[in-house]
């Protein structure tokens, strides 16, 4: 009953000041952009979705996969031995040359080799499943042959780590005394190299849906097109939608690379403005290129399809999870004009290296054409309705 | 004083193929409520689409207070509240927000609360939009319109798909902007609305005007003033519909006939002379009368005269 009548009353209290005043109330020149830019903060706030996207999942990703590759004390092969009466003898050898290997402690660490006893059909197939690195077959005349595949670089590694540990343990003498220094300083591993991806890639994603695809939802549910029936510029509702892509932007890389320092300890060697500078120019590209791929779009599947098919290529080739040098050098110069390889680079070189904004002006003007010609082509082709 | 809505042979044509508007002329008074009634896909939503400012017509020309949407678009649209058929507002926001989102993009919009209070939101004014019924969010679309401060006010289909009171409460919205001074343009396809609400309706059919006036002046002119529906049991006395159609439009008072299968529909003046002459011709035709009512003529007889169809039909 109380709240029923702090309810009833509250208009009259609130209310008679601006009724006599209604005439007098004016909206000055940012009062529509503030209010855009308000309730695009919310709803993104309201989202529970959006945050996960957006936060938990680059989050959860690089946590899933800085354990997956995260440095092993040595690097593990597994390897199956298939049986027959050679095969004591090769384990015995295997074995013989692990212990000879964590006693030298001058020797550089050797590869732990796991060997497993099978019957030849199960070791060829368990192989060809992906479970063993290499299959070790002792022949009876005392010799061994190796099952491996060349395409596989485990594989490869494998064969050549088991050779030099059966051939060291039956006698052989290395003919050149070689030493090796390990590293694994923050900076060289792999979750190093993943986490300035990872980063590149979430803002090409919430760039892209957050604007593609939430202006496709607009267009469909008519918003976009009562919103242009209202006195609104229709450069604030722009705006807006950009800034409060920028204020998305700066949150996420803080999450993401707070999370990298701490949890990862990565190392953070451009300084903290550069790597935002690069976000927000990637995040406001990347916004640019979804308002393209959307500016027509009246479904969302049509919408859904088209950002899938514009990111398809930069998920594979702009070297989020591995070097996208990788790819033979005559497609390279198609994979250095993608906007994520450049934001990629970029990234990587600012945190990892402690390059300078000034000197990635190349990467920064590929990023900002794609951003610029998008936006420019999005206004031109932009339907409201 | 220019009226506040005048177009004049307003055509639109989609993709070169489709004529959803042929040739559509109108002039609304400063004060009026005018409805354009027709069946869907009738040119309704592409005409007050037109003159929103929202679609540019193939040809023709618009005119709001004597300004047209190319010379001066941004003080039109400060003029104008619109509330489109079907939009969905954003589901996250609540009730005020939304409200005073809108109210941002005018120079001098009225109070959100007094807007809320008028359009008996004030209780849901916290309410996440998402959480509406159908009702409250159509309320909502026009307190959108209101809160602009207009002197015109477009709604398309307002009451579609919306219960008994709510459209009701509706209506009386639409009364008290009126009584305020302020023009009203909305689109119908149903016949109490137009009727009950609107001071001059045009009744549109594949994208032209087919008549024009208020909606007693309609009905007079067009519906008779009174219906008179029967039934029979045994016609299949040999006579063709086209010869019982004659029998039935030679008796008194009787304007026209249309056959709603299995009734029979006379539109007539005067049904105390008609009735008992009807009487007669089937007691002498050795026909069963199994049903006989009447009823007041309404829009829906002026439509299905004009056109041969029910407002509801495709």
């Amino acid at each position: 009953m109380a709240t029923e009548n702090t309810k009833s009353h509250t208009p009259n209290l609130e209310g008679q000041p601006p009724v006599a005043a209604a005439g007098a109330r004016h909206s000055g020149r940012w009062t529509g952009y503030n209010r855009l830019l308000g309730a695009r903060m919310l709803e993104l706030k309201r989202e529970p979705e959006i945050i996960f996207w957006v936060f938990g999942f680059p989050l959860l990703l690089a946590l899933g996969l800085g354990i997956a590759f995260r440095n092993k004390p040595a690097d593990n092969t597994s390897v199956a031995v298939v049986r027959n009466a050679g095969a004591a003898r090769t384990l015995a050898l295997l074995q013989a040359s692990s212990d000879r290997a964590s006693s030298d402690k001058s020797s550089p660490a050797r590869s732990f080799i796991h060997a497993t006893v099978l019957d030849r059909e199960a070791a060829l197939n368990a192989f060809h499943f992906g479970k063993f690195d290499l299959v070790v077959e002792p022949n009876p005349d005392g010799s061994v042959t190796y099952h491996y595949d060349p395409a596989r670089p485990e594989s490869v590694l494998s064969r050549s780590e088991v050779d030099a540990a059966l051939q060291s343990a039956a006698g052989r003498q290395d003919a050149l005394a070689t030493s090796s220094s390990v590293s694994s300083e923050p900076g060289s591993r792999y979750i190093d190299f993943l986490i300035p991806g990872l980063l590149g890639m979430n803002l090409m994603n919430s760039g892209m849906w957050g604007i593609g695809f939430a202006l496709v939802e607009m267009r469909q549910r008519k918003l976009l097109k009562r919103f242009v029936a209202t006195p609104m510029r229709r450069s604030d509702f722009m705006f807006a939608l950009t800034t409060s892509r920028l204020i998305m932007t700066i949150v996420q890389v803080g999450a993401l690379l707070g999370f990298g320092m701490l949890v990862f300890h990565l190392p953070l060697r451009g300084s903290l403005f550069s790597v935002l500078v690069l976000a927000a120019l990637g995040g406001v590209s990347f916004g640019a290129v979804g308002l393209l791929t959307a500016c027509r779009a009246q479904k969302l599947e049509t919408a859904s399809g088209l950002i899938n098919l514009v990111m398809m290529p930069m998920w594979v080739f702009s070297g989020v999870f591995f070097s996208s040098q990788h790819f033979p050098a005559r497609i390279q110069p198609f994979i250095q004009a993608l906007p994520l390889t450049a934001l990629n680079d970029a990234l990587r070189a600012t945190i990892l290296e402690g390059a300078t904004l000034h000197s990635q002006s190349t990467r920064l003007l590929i990023l900002a054409l794609w951003g610029g010609v998008s936006f420019i082509l999005a206004l031109r082709w932009f339907r409201w309705t | 004083m220019p009226s506040p809505i005048e177009c004049v042979d307003l055509r639109k044509t989609y993709d070169g193929k489709v004529e959803a508007v042929r040739g559509l002329s109108l002039r609304i008074e400063a004060g009026e409520c005018f409805g354009l009634l027709g069946p869907n896909g009738a040119g309704k939503t592409t005409t007050i689409e037109i003159l929103e400012g929202l679609l540019a017509p193939t040809s023709g020309e618009v005119r709001l207070f004597g300004h047209t949407w190319t010379d001066n678009p941004r003080q039109l649209r400060e003029w104008i509240g619109i509330s489109l058929q079907d939009t969905r507002l954003s589901e996250k926001l609540s009730v005020r927000e939304t409200l005073e989102l809108f109210a941002s993009f005018y120079s001098e919009p009225r109070p959100s609360s007094a807007v809320l209070e008028e359009l008996q939101l004030t209780e849901k004014a916290d309410a996440w939009v998402g959480k509406l019924s159908g009702g409250q969010k159509q309320r909502l679309a026009v307190a959108t319109a209101l809160v602009g401060n207009p002197r015109i006010l477009f709604l398309d289909e307002p009451t579609t798909g919306l219960d008994p009171q709510s459209r009701r409460q509706l209506w009386d919205i639409v009364r008290a902007f009126q009584k305020k001074g302020g023009t009203v343009l909305l689109t119908t396809h149903y016949m109490d609305e137009a009727e009950r609400l609107c001071d001059r309706l045009a009744v549109v059919d594949h994208g032209q005007i087919i008549a024009e006036g208020s909606p007693p002046d309609l009905i007079d002119r067009l519906g008779g003033h009174h219906v008179v529906e029967f039934e029979v049991s045994n016609n299949a006395g040999g006579n063709s519909d086209g010869q019982a159609a004659e029998a039935w439009r030679a008796l008194p008072g009787v304007e026209s006939v249309r056959y709603e299968d299995p009734t029979i529909c006379l539109n007539v003046r005067e049904p105390h002379l008609t009735i008992p002459a009807l009487l007669d011709a089937l007691d002498q035709q050795g026909q069963n009368l199994e049903h006989l009512s009447t009823r007041q003529a309404s829009l829906e007889d002026v439509f299905v005269k004009l056109t041969g169809r029910h407002l509801r039909e495709n």
